[in-house]
């Protein structure tokens, strides 16, 4: 492991570079604005009356400083990343007088939840189905496979998602289509909750599912199916090892490198699905948060909503790459 | 060229069927031109009506021919994807080649940049551009700024080639006979990434109609020009669905499906040609 703290330095850089990328690209976007966000909350809180006109002073200053509107555009700029990183968004407009943050706080956990076991699951799965699909290419239950996979795999993750609404919700009803868990039941590890959440959580899961196993499933198998014709393979087969061993120890082992750095990659596109995902099924996490603040014109919300997702994304993706030289040994190499 | 499209036709399963599927999508936008109806008008024939001989495709809640509002959708959701593919392929070519040719700096610079793009999640940003231009968001606006964000995956592909062609000899006798990198890069090598910059056309396409459909089913795009997420989003807002007018959703549905998969049958049998590998392994030679 001489090699590590090398490969540790380049990672740590690279997570900096994005949070940093994508922290000023939001400072950039939210400053092209032809809008006041400032005038706009308060006209949007205002609307509702009854506000003192303290709190209106208070949270235009508020405001004013979470926009970046204050001082010069360099201490714009600092007093910007400097609320960012305390994680400190100002309150929501849209459920005022909460702050962002625990907003944001309530809907990750079910968000990180669903997207951690229904990725975890899509990628097993896929290289499972993949790997034995590139091996065995004469099975004819793995070729048609390959054929589904071929005409989901291009599919939007919006169309999947409303043919499960259909299917489910009013074909078959047979599964709970809206929502996170049943409305009247206690939260906490109580059984009844965790069965509602395991429930609510099967057709936006599955959506997800449906959609992601296509590609790590083609992956794989061109992988494998290129693995399979090296020599040390060829060699292991002439030499009577039995087939499972190739597969699992030999072919396997080797094609699984490039695949878990595409899970890495793959991190920042899971976003998408899942705002999609959750708005389509009502799911209470991250995705419905942002789509709602935008039809509500949370400013603060959207911001945090953006910046708490880019900054989760590159967390992911450092863990999977700060993983990696276990599984291969190569990479320290580089 | 022509002989490589005989070739595909003649052998590749993937590639006549995808050449159908997107045939009939790019007739049904052409077909967008003799409609009788302007796009944006509502109310020109009786609404609700199911599909029948009249209103082949019937029509929708607010008095339009699916038939004919879907041919100008698939036109317009068509030419935002080759929109986003043209303008992100020249930023992705340019990347690319000039990073995989320069190597040092350069590269890693570029390079750092390029992943960092690949990583940061999309979906979130291109909304929160939406929050702040709103009612200013058009689609050339919206087709800029995901041609901006969508060029990373495809630079890095091009760069990889462009590292083999670096070392072979060609190069080397351009250099010496005292070409500039500039053209280096336009005439010697990019013939070499043109095969790649097509199939990865396709994927792009793909890609930014998928977000583009994403987008406008929320409501967060120019809603107001006809496009396959544009007409899902007004059938929501009419509860299409569950007011029974199924068919103001699922022909949408099911043209955008018919693009998808026909681009991505296109792109994977591109693909196939052009790895030496896998036609080799179509034609028996190897595993």
């Amino acid at each position: 492991m001489s090699a590590y703290p090398a490969y540790l330095a380049k990672r740590l850089v690279q997570f900096a570079l994005v949070v940093f990328i994508g922290v000023n690209l939001a400072f950039v976007i939210t400053h092209a604005s032809p809008i006041d966000p400032v005038e706009q909350s308060i006209s949007a809180v205002t609307s509702f009356g009854s506000t003192a006109p303290e709190a209106i002073a208070a949270m235009r200053t508020s405001l004013q400083e979470l926009y970046g509107l204050t001082g010069t555009l360099g201490e714009q700029y600092l007093t910007f990343w400097s609320r960012v990183l305390r994680g400190d968004f100002g309150p929501s407009l849209s459920a005022f007088p909460t702050p962002v943050s625990a907003l944001i706080g309530r809907a990750l956990p079910w968000t990180a939840g669903l997207l951690i076991v229904s990725t975890m699951i899509t990628w097993v799965l896929g290289n499972l189905l993949g790997g034995l699909a590139g091996y065995y290419q004469r099975n004819r239950m793995l070729k048609l496979m390959g054929v589904v996979a071929m005409g989901v795999h291009p599919i939007p993750y919006y169309i999947v998602a409303l043919l499960l609404l259909i299917v489910f919700g009013f074909l078959w009803p047979v599964l709970p289509i809206t929502g996170g868990s049943a409305m009247n039941l206690q939260q906490g590890w109580n059984w009844p909750f965790v069965s509602s959440v395991l429930l609510h959580s099967i057709l936006p899961a599955l959506s997800l599912i449906l959609i992601g196993l296509g590609s790590w499933f083609l992956g794989m198998r061109s992988l494998v199916s290129n693995v399979v014709t090296e020599d040390y393979v060829v060699y292991a087969e002439i030499a009577g090892l039995d087939s499972r061993r190739v597969l699992g120890s030999y072919v396997m082992r080797n094609a699984l490198a490039p695949q878990v750095t595409g899970l890495a990659m793959s991190l920042g596109g899971i976003f998408n699905g899942a705002v999609i995902t959750e708005k389509v099924f009502g799911y209470p996490g991250v995705g419905t948060l942002l789509v709602d603040a935008v039809y509500a014109g949370d400013y603060g919300l959207v911001l945090g909503v953006t910046t708490v997702s880019i900054i989760a994304v590159s967390v992911g993706v450092l863990v999977i790459d700060l993983l990696y030289p276990l599984i291969d040994p190569r990479v320290e190499l580089r | 060229m022509l002989a490589i499209l005989r070739d595909l036709l003649r052998y590749n399963l993937e590639f006549r069927i995808g050449l159908v599927l997107v045939s009939i999508v790019v007739v049904m936008a052409g077909l967008s031109f003799v409609s009788p109806y302007p796009p944006g008008d509502v109310y020109v024939v009786p609404p609700d009506v199911p599909p029948s001989a009249a209103y082949w495709l019937g029509t929708t809640s607010r008095g339009q021919d699916v038939f004919w509002q879907l041919t100008f959708a698939i036109r317009n959701t068509l030419s935002f994807g080759i929109m986003v593919a043209v303008l992100s392929r020249i930023i992705a070519l340019v990347v690319g080649l000039l990073a995989g040719y320069s190597g040092g700096w350069v590269d890693r610079v570029l390079m750092s940049i390029n992943d960092t793009f690949i990583i940061i999640p999309l979906f979130p940003i291109l909304i929160l551009f939406y929050f702040v231009l709103r009612d200013s968001m058009s689609t050339p606006l919206l087709a800029t700024i995901m041609a901006c964000l969508g060029w990373a995956y495809d630079a890095r592909l091009i760069r990889s080639v462009a590292l083999s062609l670096k070392t072979r000899e060609f190069t080397q006798t351009s250099i010496f006979s005292g070409m500039k990198t500039r053209e280096i890069l336009a005439r010697e090598h990019l013939p070499y990434v043109l095969p790649i910059v097509f199939s990865t056309t396709m994927n792009n396409m793909n890609w930014s109609i998928g977000i583009e459909v994403t987008l406008a089913v929320l409501g967060f795009t120019d809603i107001n020009a006809p496009t396959i997420g544009g007409m899902i989003y007004w059938a929501n807002q009419h509860t299409a669905l569950v007011a029974g007018i199924w068919w103001w959703i699922a022909f949408p549905v099911a043209l955008v499906v018919m693009t998808f998969v026909g681009l991505f049958l296109l792109a994977v049998s591109m693909n196939e040609y052009i790895d030496p590998r896998s036609r080799l392994a179509r034609m028996g030679g190897g595993g």
